[in-house]
C-alpha cells in the first residue's frame, strides 16, 4: 500500500517536522501511530493522503511514485484515501445527508453534485452510511446541531460513502469525550477490518492504541522511533518516546494505575476482531 | 513637541509605548488638517446670511408647500419610481453577476495562498494563482474606485439617456464593492472542510460548492441586501445626470422650478428607501438565525 523511504519534509519557515522517516504499510494493516505532540504525526498524515508534497525522500503508493503524479492521476489517487480529522471538518450549516453524501463528491460531476443540493442524490447510500456508524435518526439534521461525537460519526459515514482503500484517522477522538472516544475508535477498527481497509490511526491516547491495533509505530523528531506489536511496547519505550513532554508523561502515569478497560496495557494482546475466534 | 510635553500634565497621553509625544502630534495634525479643510473648502457662514440667500430659501420652500399632490402629476410619477426600484434590482444583480466570480479570484486562499496550494510548485502558484489573484483585485480597486455617479456620467455618454446606464453604473460601481467583500467573506471561512473535500480527490469547483458557499452564504445574501438598499439610493439620484429614474424628474422639475413637484418627489423617494430597508432587513434578521 503505502512505501515511504527516507522522506523528509521541511516547511517555509524553517521547521523540520520530518527527517529521515521510512515506513511500509500493507494493504490491510491496521497501524496506531503514537508520539509526543511535535513529532511530526500530522505531517505524517498529510504526506499519506497526497496533500502535502515531501521536501525529500520517496513516497510510492501502491508501488507508483506520489512525486510523478500528474494533477488528475493526484486527483484520482486522492479519491482512494479516505481521511478523517480531530474536528471542524464537516460544512456545518449544511444538512447532515449532504455531508455524508459529499463522500460522493470525487465522483460526481459538478451538476449533479449541485442538484444533489437541492435534492439528494443516493440517499440510501447515505442512510446506509449513518446506520453502520449509528445515528440513522440523524439523517436531516442539521450538522451543527450534533454532538461533537456524532460529527465525529458523520464524518466516519461520509468516508464510508467515499469507500476509499486506505482510511487515514489524525487524531480522530481528541476532541471528544473519553467514553466515546473507545467507541469510535472501536467502530472505526471494525468497519475497516469488515471491508478489507487498511486504516492508520494517528493517537494521542497510547492506551487506545494497545488496546485496538496489532502493529505500533511510534514517532518522535520526524522518524520512527520504534514499530512493534503492542505486547513488544515495553514502559521504558514508551516513557524513551514521550521523554520531556510532561503532559504524555502524566498519560502514562495513569495507565500505569491501572486501565478501564480490564486486561492491563502492556503485553496486553490485541483484543480479537469481531469475526474471530475469541 | 518638547514644549508640549513641559506645558501638559503627563496623564493626558494614555501610557503608550515609545515616544509619548505622538498624541500630542496627532492632535496638532488633526488641528491643522481641520483648519486648513476649512479655508480651502471656502467654509464661510456668513455666506449664509449675506446677499439674497434667506430670500432663495424662503423662495423654495413657499415653493414646495404645498407638495403637488394632484392625480395627474402622481400618475404620471408611477413609471419614474417603478423604475428606479428596477434600476436598483438589476443593477444589484449584475454587481452579483460581476462580484461573485471576481471575488473567487481575489481570496487568495482559494487561488495561491494557503491549504490547498501546498502540493503546488512555487512557479505554478505563481502563474496559476497569483496573477489572476493580481489581475481579478487590480479590476476591483478600478470598479469601485470610481464614484457609481460618474460611471453613470460615462455610459449616459455611450449608450445614451434612460435607465440603461444607471444599471450599468450600479452593476459596476458595485460589482467592484462586492467582490471586495465576497473574496473577504471567502477568505475568512474555516479552511478545514474544504481541505477535507480536497484530500478526498473532489476538484476544486465542488470544492467551493461544498465546503466555501454554505458556509459564505449568509454573509453573502446580507452583504448583498446592503448593497442593495445602497443601490435604490443611489439610482434615485444617478437621474441628475439623465440616467432615468426619480432622479431625472427631480432634475426636470428643479429646472422647472416646480418646488412642489421636487417635495413629492423627496417624499416618494424617501417611502421607497424606506420600504427598501424594511424589506432586506426582514431578510436579513431571518438568515443570521
Amino acid at each position: 500500500m503505502y512505501d515511504l523511504r527516507d522522506v523528509g519534509k521541511v516547511f517555509g519557515d524553517g521547521t523540520i517536522a520530518l527527517d529521515g522517516l521510512s515506513l511500509v504499510v500493507g494493504t490491510g494493516e491496521h497501524v496506531a501511530i503514537i508520539g509526543p505532540s511535535g513529532a511530526g504525526k500530522t505531517t505524517l498524515f498529510r504526506i499519506l493522503n497526497l496533500t502535502l508534497r515531501p521536501s525529500s525522500g520517496a513516497v510510492r503508493l501502491n508501488g507508483v511514485s506520489v512525486t510523478t503524479l500528474s494533477d488528475d492521476g493526484l486527483r484520482r489517487a486522492r479519491m482512494r484515501i479516505g481521511t478523517i480529522y480531530q474536528q471542524h471538518n464537516l460544512v456545518g450549516r449544511l444538512r447532515v445527508v449532504h455531508n455524508v453524501l459529499a463522500g460522493n463528491l470525487g465522483r460526481w460531476s459538478t451538476s449533479r453534485a449541485l442538484y444533489s443540493l437541492v435534492r439528494p442524490q443516493g440517499v440510501e447510500g447515505a442512510t446506509r452510511a449513518l446506520s453502520q456508524v449509528g445515528i440513522p435518526e440523524k439523517l436531516y439534521a442539521r450538522t451543527d446541531e450534533l454532538s461533537g461525537g456524532q460529527q465525529q460519526r458523520v464524518a466516519i459515514a461520509r468516508v464510508l460513502v467515499q469507500d476509499p482503500d486506505v482510511i487515514l484517522a489524525d487524531e480522530p477522538v481528541s476532541s471528544v469525550d473519553p467514553s466515546l472516544a473507545v467507541s469510535i475508535v472501536a467502530l472505526l477498527r471494525d468497519l475497516s477490518h469488515e471491508s478489507r481497509k487498511t486504516l492508520l490511526m494517528n493517537l494521542h491516547s497510547v492506551e487506545l492504541a494497545l488496546t485496538y491495533f496489532p502493529r505500533i509505530v511510534g514517532i518522535r523528531d520526524g522518524r520512527v522511533y520504534f514499530d512493534l506489536s503492542p505486547d513488544k511496547v515495553s514502559r521504558e519505550l514508551l516513557e524513551a518516546l514521550y521523554a520531556g513532554h510532561r503532559d504524555d508523561e502524566l498519560q502514562l502515569e495513569r495507565l500505569e494505575q491501572g486501565s478501564p478497560h480490564g486486561a492491563g496495557p502492556y503485553g496486553g494482546a490485541c483484543r480479537p476482531l469481531p469475526g474471530f475466534g475469541r | 513637541m518638547a514644549q508640549a510635553r513641559t506645558g501638559e500634565p503627563a496623564g493626558l497621553s494614555p501610557a503608550s509605548a515609545g515616544s509619548d509625544s505622538f498624541p500630542y502630534g496627532l492632535t496638532a495634525a488633526f488641528a491643522a488638517t481641520l483648519l486648513g479643510s476649512l479655508y480651502v473648502a471656502q467654509v464661510d457662514p456668513r455666506r449664509l446670511v449675506e446677499g439674497d440667500v434667506l430670500g432663495n430659501v424662503a423662495r423654495f420652500v413657499r415653493g414646495a408647500f404645498p407638495p403637488n399632490l394632484s392625480p395627474e402629476f402622481l400618475s404620471l410619477m408611477v413609471r419614474p419610481a417603478i423604475e428606479t426600484i428596477q434600476i436598483s434590482v438589476i443593477g444589484t444583480v449584475i454587481a452579483m453577476l460581476i462580484g461573485f466570480p471576481l471575488g473567487l479570484l481575489a481570496a487568495s486562499s482559494l487561488t495561491w495562498s494557503g491549504i490547498l496550494h501546498e502540493r503546488r510548485t512555487r512557479f505554478g502558484r505563481w502563474a496559476l494563482g497569483f496573477v489572476p489573484y493580481a489581475a481579478a483585485r487590480a479590476l476591483l480597486s478600478l470598479f469601485r474606485s470610481i464614484p457609481e455617479y460618474v460611471w453613470a456620467f460615462m455610459f449616459v455618454r455611450a449608450v445614451g439617456l434612460g435607465p440603461f446606464p444607471g444599471v450599468l453604473a450600479i452593476g459596476v460601481a458595485y460589482g467592484g464593492m462586492l467582490g471586495k467583500v465576497y473574496s473577504e467573506i471567502m477568505e475568512g471561512i474555516n479552511p478545514r472542510p474544504l481541505e477535507s473535500l480536497h484530500a478526498a480527490g473532489v476538484g476544486r469547483l465542488r470544492v467551493v460548492l461544498y465546503g466555501l458557499v454554505p458556509q459564505a452564504l449568509p454573509a453573502f445574501v446580507s452583504y448583498s441586501l446592503y448593497r442593495w438598499e445602497c443601490a435604490i439610493r443611489a439610482s434615485a439620484i444617478l437621474g441628475l445626470v439623465g440616467a432615468g429614474g426619480l432622479g431625472q424628474q427631480v432634475e426636470l422639475s428643479m429646472r422647472m422650478f416646480q418646488f412642489d413637484e421636487v417635495l413629492t418627489l423627496l417624499g416618494i423617494m424617501f417611502v421607497l428607501v424606506a420600504a427598501v430597508d424594511f424589506i432586506s432587513g426582514r431578510i436579513r434578521a431571518g438568515l443570521l438565525r
